[in-house]
């Protein structure tokens, strides 16, 4: 029988094992998120982000080595932020109806995400790289990751902050938003797809149909206006 | 799936092309959905081959983030540093974003009469 730790070597040098793993602990995460009908406690990604750091960390696996395997399902974020111009196309003609007030609360709702996250980040002594990972933390990860990039951030602390940011807003939208009296589901909807992106227009889904077409226009529009805001913000801080 | 497939890329690397080439503030696959939305706007061909893939890449799109989220590994020391500074600007922002928006849009609304038609 062939070294074990030999056959270990080649396992954890090829891709296959850890495009595999990355596979199968998302498969688990999404068993999860189901069996707790889907709270936003359990978030898939959350899960599968837990169980895959803990194996690297176990195995003492370099995070490259993982990625090299990984990267194949990395790669389809550029093709699926692509995408999101269909759920744009079919909202078109309520973006239309609503456009005026669309643009006030993308606008507020985008600046405020930024120009809060910074200067509360800044207050507490985060240092230049963390800001500029920090500043597209209301985007859709594969746009925010691109973002990140331009503003000399480090992408893969973007995506774990915008995976932390989008879970935050999930669980919260609800409940501030019945206490402080918002009942117009385009505005709920819109105000959680701007900040909290893909995990808060889930949400907004299982919550009301109308609210779920709003926040995909947030979150798709949010994409593009922050791409444009945050280098300008950031510089002026 | 295959003629849907290099649409989609094509559309990608000409917002590659142009974002590296222009040196835009905006990366290549957000020029390539401003892109895509033109073209799905403009032919009814174009949205019949890209519609099916689009919304089967779109509905695993949360596991596309997967391999970037295990990135944190690579991060533990930076978010174990700024740990608290960290929780208090996500949580504040987050919520400082989802009121302001809100209230943004009702404002508007109320101002031109826009109404939610449910």
């Amino acid at each position: 029988m062939t070294d074990p730790f030999k056959l270990w070597s080649y396992l954890s040098s090829e891709p296959l094992l850890w495009l595999w793993a990355t596979l199968l602990a998302y498969w688990l995460g999404d068993l999860i998120f189901r069996m707790t009908r889907r709270s936003p406690f359990a978030n898939p990604v959350m899960i599968a982000v837990v169980l895959l750091g803990s194996v690297l960390l176990a195995t003492h696996t370099p995070y490259e080595r993982y990625f090299d395997g990984a990267q194949f399902v990395h790669f389809m974020l550029g093709p699926a932020t692509v995408c999101l111009a269909v759920p744009l196309y079919d909202n078109l003609p309520k973006v239309k109806r609503a456009l005026l007030p669309i643009a006030a609360g993308l606008i507020v709702g985008s600046t405020t995400a930024v120009v809060s996250v910074l200067a509360i980040a800044k207050a507490m002594g985060a240092g230049p790289i963390l800001l500029a990972s920090l500043a597209p933390k209301s985007v859709t990860a594969p746009v925010a990751i691109g973002i990140s990039q331009q503003l000399g951030g480090e992408p893969s602390l973007t995506a774990v902050l915008v995976i932390i940011t989008g879970m935050i807003g999930a669980i919260v939208v609800t409940p501030m938003l019945n206490l402080l009296g918002f009942r117009d589901w385009r505005a709920r909807g819109l105000a959680v797809g701007v900040a909290a992106h893909g995990i808060g227009t889930a949400r907004a889904f299982q919550v009301h149909e109308t609210a779920g077409a709003f926040a995909s226009i947030g979150m798709g529009m949010n994409a593009v206006l922050t791409a444009f805001l945050a280098p300008v913000i950031l510089s002026l801080f | 799936m295959i003629p849907a497939l290099s649409l989609i890329l094509m559309f990608q690397l000409v917002g590659e092309i142009l974002s590296r080439a222009l040196v835009l503030p905006l990366p290549g696959p957000v020029l390539g959905m401003i892109f895509l939305l033109i073209a799905l706007s403009a032919s009814e061909r174009v949205r019949n081959v890209v519609r099916p893939v689009a919304q089967f890449i779109l509905a695993h799109l949360s596991l596309l983030f997967v391999p970037a989220g295990v990135g944190i590994v690579a991060h533990l020391s930076d978010l174990q540093e700024h740990g608290f500074g960290l929780a208090l600007a996500l949580v504040v922002s987050t919520m400082a974003a989802i009121i302001a928006g809100a209230a943004a849009f009702v404002f508007v609304a109320k101002l031109i009469g826009s109404r939610a038609d449910d």
